[in-house]
Parts: structure tokens; sequence; C-alpha cells
């Protein structure tokens, strides 16, 4: 079977790769690219482990085709710091320990991520609920809301 | 040499302080490799194929197309595992469990498996294994499973712990006894007796990283594994054992593990990963589906509990006695004995008695859970000490107070405590602000206790400090949560070194001697002992380099805040020497410092939590949402506070899903419905408050430094807590968990046609 040939760009690079029809793009990401910072942890859209951001859209990287990665743009957990700079997100993680296994960080992160793009000022219930799609078994997400909270602010300051 | 592990108070630098984790970092920009992000050479992709039966004799596989197929490496069933376990029953059941030999004992059994050079040809070589079943009849219930009629699962099984040894085969496993004095008169002396039955329904630890392993076994005999696993030396000795190979042979490097929670403690995939690479003669990669996680790995026990407790009028417990179901799996266990032990642990009786019985059904082999057994016998306990406490007319906080085991109380499973936290848990919960919050319309409080034993077990660490000075850390308990960061603390504390300069890492098996696996809590509280230990051979050492650098006798040096003191007068103007200047002549003294311990980490301090929380309960549909959540538990000493917090609200958030969510539901034919994180909902962010925590430190007198294990006692209370609010809110007992909307509305509406 012919593969499907695919130009996009991820974390701002140019990338092109040969992937199958039924590839997923988290598989493409994982098996062809390398980018294994997006996880597998149901495969059904359902854990946000692989969540990305496609096209400024959150999305379960499990949930889209390789092929249509074509000519969109790609946000990973991979593309998050600058050189050894950490985002805000990162650094706030780290500082209010929001991981335990970690596992589900890299997914968190691309959703806060694109949380606090959309709503630079949300309240604890709205992040709540804009992290809803992500599971973590480890910290009772207490952690983890309070790491986005504290992130929400010094970035309103930058 | 001689190690002593006994607690001293000194006045700590490093530990109780919050540093950044060393592997934090690599955990959140994607870099921290896990069980699926390792790759090998020439690599081939793994999968199994899996009973659709909940029971089924197996009476031929046929696997010729299978091999045929352009791609495929590799086909195995059970013949290229070879009963090689001696006689041993325990090795002869995982062998069982990771590959059905005869009978297919679940839904989601391995019967055979692939390895092939892409995911894609090996699903389709799995379709192309043909295997003839016999359906046999099968049971699921655990009360069920325990009738005479009901089917047989393993007709080689008569139940251990009887007075006569029974004539015919049996589901139940064993029957096991613990307590002390006379239930019957204790009984005859209560004003008050509550009765009540019991049952939780099975969940699933939910860890997000499924099973993964990479294989790759040579053709001289070695291998090597990389899995995600709680415990890479029992892994090793359980794959060397269950393949034929000497343990020294396979080199298993545990990665990061996304989760576990016990449930990560046992093998599936690699003995079948290693026997594929052996066939194959390629490294093998098997990460298991998210649907075979559930229907395979090894979730917790369905149980059946009945509690009867009797107090006098004054508020004292007269006798308390249980008895206790807990469904197995298709292979034997210990789970009801734990069960058994741990359902009375926080009180003070004088006459008690529980009864575990294992008992087997047609569902996954039972995996430990987090405080494994403990959550469903204190939700029995703990519902029916509330109840009774509101028959009593006393406040149920008081009446736990009054009950409370204490230093010198008899456990009810046989020991004789030393300090204890449930008193002083029972104290903080009832001057915490939480328990005069204002509750609203149908809301509800409720509050409950847990115990969990704790382990120690066998551990090994190696402490090298390096030519400039800084120090590594090989230790070989597996890093579930942040050990790294507390343990690197432990050896900046000992060694009087700043945190910065260490760096801990886990150890594979070939550069560290056997350690036992982490559980039972142990991380922290047995490889910090063996971290002081080999801290103190290092120093040691470190004193007598700096007497030859000084050219004095040894004893006349001590250690003192990361430096070599030369003490008595006649040494007044020698200074000091820093570690760091010690190691850098250590080329000219002697050559490497390095600090080793190998020892078994005895004393795990036992270990209580009291949980309050409050829930709303919608009377009109069921559904309940949770309001105000607190932890209050003992840790010893909190060598880290942050993690022991996100312990703390972890546990919690885990048994909050356990009482209002999570169940395996299977159908009539024996099959898992709900196998997927869609359906097995465990608790989103917008589902939960913040956990408020609160750390208490009764130091363990068998650990230098006071601590306790902290990881598993915080999912033993929240069920009872829970159903306590729950049945608070809605005017009725609930008995029956999880209490999803369908089961809470059933409850309020037979309580109004009732």
């Amino acid at each position: 079977m012919a593969g499907i040939a695919v130009s996009t760009t991820i974390n701002g690079d140019t990338i092109e790769y040969l992937c199958q029809p039924d590839e997923t793009l988290l598989d493409v990401l994982r098996d062809r690219l390398g980018l294994t910072g997006a996880k597998e942890g149901c495969g059904t859209g359902d854990c946000g482990a692989c969540s990305i951001i496609l096209d400024n859209r959150l999305v379960c990287s499990c949930l889209v085709l390789g092929a249509e990665a074509e000519g969109r743009r790609i946000e990973t957990v991979e593309g998050m710091a600058h050189g050894d700079q950490l985002h805000t997100l990162q650094q706030k993680f780290l500082e209010h320990a929001a991981l335990q296994c970690g596992i589900c960080t890299p997914g968190f992160l691309i959703a806060a991520k694109d949380l606090l793009a959309k709503n630079p000022d949300p309240t604890e219930e709205e992040i709540r609920f804009g992290l809803a799609g992500n599971l973590c078994r480890c910290t009772g997400y207490d952690k983890i809301v309070r790491a986005v909270q504290d992130a929400a602010i010094v970035m309103k300051g930058a | 040499m001689n190690f002593d592990p006994r607690f001293s108070g000194r006045k700590f630098a490093s530990v109780g302080t919050r540093p950044i984790r060393p592997d934090g970092v690599d955990k959140v920009t994607g870099r921290a490799r896990y069980g699926a992000d390792f790759n090998m050479a020439g690599q081939l992709v793994g999968r199994v194929l899996r009973s659709p039966h909940a029971h089924a004799k197996i009476r031929k596989i046929d696997i010729s197309k299978a091999e045929k197929l352009a791609g495929v490496k590799a086909v195995i069933t059970a013949k290229d595992l070879p009963d090689l376990t001696d006689g041993d029953a325990a090795m002869y059941d995982i062998l069982d469990n990771c590959m059905a030999r005869t009978k297919a004992l679940y839904d989601g059994h391995a019967v055979a498996a692939v390895a092939a050079i892409d995911a894609r040809t090996a699903r389709q070589a799995l379709k192309l294994i043909e295997v003839d079943y016999e359906i046999l009849p099968h049971v699921t219930d655990v009360d069920e499973a325990m009738q005479h009629h009901a089917p047989l699962i393993n007709d080689t099984i008569f139940t251990e712990g009887l007075e006569e040894k029974p004539v015919k085969p049996s589901n139940v496993t064993k029957r096991s006894q613990f307590g002390h004095g006379d239930v019957h008169q204790g009984f005859g002396h209560a004003d008050f007796i509550v009765e009540r039955s019991f049952k939780t329904e099975q969940t699933h630890q939910g860890y997000i990283e499924p099973h993964a392993c990479v294989a790759s076994v040579s053709s001289d005999g070695t291998a090597d594994l990389w899995v995600c696993t709680q415990g890479h030396f029992v892994y090793r000795q359980h794959c060397a054992q269950l393949l034929g190979m000497e343990a020294s042979k396979l080199r298993v490097t545990s990665s990061e593990i996304g989760g576990g929670f016990g449930g990560k403690t046992h093998v599936w995939a690699e003995p079948v990963a290693l026997a594929l690479s052996r066939k194959a003669g390629r490294p093998v990669k098997l990460v298991m589906t998210r649907d075979e996680v559930f229907r395979a790995s090894g979730p917790t026990s369905a149980t059946s509990i009945d509690v009867k407790i009797g107090a006098r009028k004054d508020g004292t417990i007269t006798a308390a006695e249980a008895t206790l179901r807990y469904s197995a799996g298709p292979y034997a266990g210990s789970w009801a004995e734990i069960g058994a032990m741990t359902a009375f642990a926080c009180y003070k009786l004088d006459n008690v008695k529980t009864v575990g019985y294992e008992v087997l059904v047609n569902r996954p082999k039972t995996a430990a859970y987090r405080a494994p057994s403990a959550p469903m016998a204190a939700f029995a306990v703990e519902s029916a000490v509330d109840e009774l406490a509101k028959e009593l007319g006393m406040d149920p906080v008081d009446f736990r107070i009054k009950n409370a085991a204490q230093e010198g109380t008899r456990s009810s499973y046989g020991p004789v405590y030393g300090p204890i936290g449930i008193g002083p848990t029972l104290e903080a919960v009832k001057n915490h602000p939480h328990m005069k919050a204002p509750l609203k319309k149908n809301q509800g409080r409720g509050m409950a206790c847990g115990f969990w034993f704790n382990f120690g077990g066998q551990t090994c660490t190696d402490l090298n400090i390096g030519m400039d000075g800084s120090v590594s850390l090989a230790v070989g308990t597996v890093d579930v949560g942040g050990s790294r960061a507390s343990l690197s603390l432990v050896a900046a504390e000992e060694l009087g070194i700043a945190y910065e300069h260490v760096k801990a890492i886990v150890a594979d098996t070939s550069s560290l001697g056997y350690n036992d696996m982490t559980d039972g809590s142990r991380g922290t509280f047995s490889s910090s002992m063996a971290t002081i230990s080999a801290a103190r051979n290092a120093i040691r050492i470190l004193r007598e380099r700096a007497a030859q650098m000084w050219d004095i006798s040894v004893d006349d040096v001590v250690w003192e805040q990361g430096h070599a003191v030369a003490k008595g007068e006649k040494h007044g103007n020698l200074g000091r020497l820093s570690l760091k200047e010690i190691a850098a002549e250590s080329g000219k003294t002697g050559g490497p410092i390095a600090g080793h311990s190998e020892l078994v980490a005895d004393g795990a301090g036992v270990s209580f939590a009291t949980h309050i929380c409050d829930i709303e309960v919608d009377p009109e549909t069921g559904s309940t949402r949770v309001i105000r959540y607190t932890v209050v538990q003992d840790a010893g000493k909190a060598v880290h506070p942050t993690y022991v917090e996100g312990q703390y609200q972890g546990g919690a958030a885990q048994g909050i899903g356990w009482a209002l969510n999570e169940e395996y539901i299977y159908g009539k034919d024996g099959r898992l419905q709900n196998a997927g994180f869609l359906d097995y909902r465990i608790p989103v962010c917008s589902d939960l408050p913040m956990i408020d925590t609160q750390i208490l430190e009764i130091p363990n007198p068998n650990h230098p430094y006071g601590v306790r294990g902290v990881g598993e006692t915080s999912i033993v209370p929240p069920l009872a807590a829970i159903a306590n609010a729950v049945s608070n809110a809605a005017g009725v007992r609930m008995t029956h968990i999880p209490m999803s909307p369908p089961r809470i509305l059933a409850a309020i509406e037979a309580e109004r046609g009732g």
C-alpha cells in the first residue's frame, strides 16, 4: 500500500512524512517522528493524554488521522519551552507539584495552554471544566488547578 | 557498620522542605520515557489474542494460517511457555494467567500472541488464529460463586482453613479468621446493636499508562526487558522463572511509570513479549490497549460484607464482628484475609471476630489496588459505626474517639500497637473548620477512619560520591510519585550537603542488588532507611579519608554539616574539610568513595487517617456533587510535604470515584461491558473540589527520621466517609458501592415507599 505524503508544520518547523491512510496523527507523532511527548492512554479520545493543538484548536491526536495534518499547524508539548526557558505553565506545574507519575502532564499542559490562550483570566470552575477532557489518576487535580491559576496570574502580568 | 534504624529526633535542614523534583523537567517537556516511549532496532510489534468467553475449555488452537501471513515473525500459545514452575502453585497461576493453558477463565484471558513487522499485520494475524472453544457455565458474582450449585472454576481447589477437610472442591479457596475475646458474650453486654450487609463492586486502578514493554532475547540466552512496573526486580524473578533463565541473564530496566497503584505489581504481558522475542529472534514491543487493561490486567475485588457491632449506652463498643467475602478472579489470593485483618484495626475492642472468604469468579485475576482490600472493609465497618453512633445519640467523631485504638492496644488482627495516629487524626477532625462549615439543603456531611499496615521489605541502595563532591544515589524502588525527590532530600540531610548536589536514579536489575517492589507504601520509607544507612557508610569512609589527609586517628574525626571536623584541642588548628575537598583527593587517599546498603526495612509504622466530606444529593435524579473534602493523616515525618499532600489528595480522589461512579459491569454472558474510560468513568477535574489536607507527624519509632509510608491509607476512608455523607443527605442508609444515581434514587424511593 502506498503511503500518503504529508507536509505540515510542527512546533514551527516544516515536517514531511509518509503515513498510511488509517494511521492516527498520534501514531505518526510517536512512531514516525519520535515525538513521544503525546501519550496514548486510551486511543478513543477519553483521556486527553495525547492532546495537541491543531490550528489553534485543542484535539486528541488519537482521533485525528495523520493524513489530515496536511498543510496544518501542530503544537505539541515538545514545543512549549523556548530553548532552556520553560513555559510559565511548565514552571508552575513543577513548583506546585502538579504531577506525580507525569504521564498525563503533557496533555494537561497543552490543554491548559489552549485554555489560557482563549480565557486568560479563568475562574476555578472554568479551569475545572476547561481541563475536564484530561484524566489524571494521581493528583486529585487540586495541585493542577492551583498551578494553572498561578500561571494565569503570572502570564497576565507578563 | 551496624545500622541503628531507631528514631533519633534530629533537627532537619533538608527533610521537610519542598524542592522541585529531579525528574520534573523531563516530565513537563515530554522527554521522560515511559513504557511505550522506548524502541529498539529491528523491533517487532506484539499483540495478544484474548478469549471472548468468560469460561471455556480450549479444545484446539490452529496458528498455521497466522504463521503464513507475510510479515508475521512469531506466533505463540501456551505451548511456547512450558510449565517450569516445579510445583510452585502461585507461579503456575501467574503462568496460566499470562497465557491460558487448558481453559480460558475470564473474558480477556490471553490464549495466543503474535509478533509482526507492524501493528496492522499483527492485528490481521490475530484474526487468522482459530481457537476451538467449548463454552462452560460461568459465574461472575461473589455471592453466587459461593453457592453450592455455582459453576466450579477450578476442581482442584478445596477450601483451606476449615475445621474439617472438605470432600468436594469449591470456589471458596480459603477461610481465614482473626480476633480475640468472646463476641457472643460481648453482644450480650450491648444496649444497642447494628447489623448490616454491604456490597462493593469491582474497580480498576485506572492508571493512565497502559502496560507496555520491550523485550529482547538474544541467541546467547541473555535478555533485556524495558517495562513500566512497580518492581523490576520482581518482574525479573518471575519472568526468568517462567522462561527458564538465570535471573542474572535478564536485565530489567524500569521505565518511568505512568501510574500503578498496585496494578503494576504483576506480570501479564512481559513473559509473553519475552517468549515472542525468543521465538522471533528480534526485539518485541508489546503495549496493551485500554480495553485490554480493563479486561485483562488486575482490578480489585468485588465484595459482600456483613457487619455487626454492639455498644453500651455510654458509647463503649462491647463486641464487633464481620464476615467478608472477596472475589479473587479465577486464581487464589489473600484479599479477604487482608480485609478481615484491617476491618476493625482502628478500634480498641475487647471482643472482636472477623472471618474472610476468598472466592473464585470468572473475572480477571484480582491485583492489589492501593491499600488492597482495606477500603471495602472500612466502608462496611465505618458505615455501621456511624449508624451505631446515631442510635446512641452520640456525635460520630466523639463515638470514634471513645473507642479509638491507642498505643498499647491489642489490634483486632493481633499485634500490639506502638505510637499511632488514629486518636490524633480524630481530634484534628473534631477541631477542623470543615466540621463547622454550613450545609445547605440536600447536603450531608460524613466522616470515616481508615487504617493500613504499611510495608518495609528488602532494599538495596548505592550512594556514590563523585570527585567533584556531587552525589549519585541509585535506588531500586521504582519512583511512582516523587520518591527521587524525597530520597535526594534524605541523602542531602544525612550527608549535610545541599539537595541540588544529589541526583537520584532508579537503577536497573543488573546494577543494584535485589529490591522488593514499590508496594505497601514502602518507596520512601524503606529506600530512605537504606539511603540513610548508605550515607552513614559513606560518611565513615569520608572520615577515614579526612583522618588520612590530616594524619590523625579516625576516632578524632566527626562529621558535621557536610564537613569532617577534627575534635579535641590537640587538633585545634586543623580546621574543617568539606565533602567536596575530601572527594577531590579521593584518588590519592584510597580511591572512589561510596556507601552501600542492603537491608530489610522492618518496622514500617502503621498508618491511620480520618476523612471528612460534604456531599449534595439531588433527590430527583440521585446525582451527587462533592462540596468539600478534607484528609487528615499521620505521615510520621513528611519528607517532602507537597508530595505527601499529593498522596493524600490522590487517594481521596480515587476513593471518590470508587464510592460514586466506578464499577465493572458484566453482562449475563460474562463479558465486561464497560472496558473503556467513557463507560468506566473515573473522576474528572470538574467532578471534584479542592481537597484540603492536614499532615500529622507522629514519629515512627523504627525509622531514623520517624517516617511512615503515606501512599495508600488515603484511599481507605473515602468510601465510608462518602457513604455516610450521602446517607445523611438522602436520609437513607446506603449499603452498595458505587452510589451511582440509579442506586441512590432507588434507595430514596424505597425509603419513601416503605
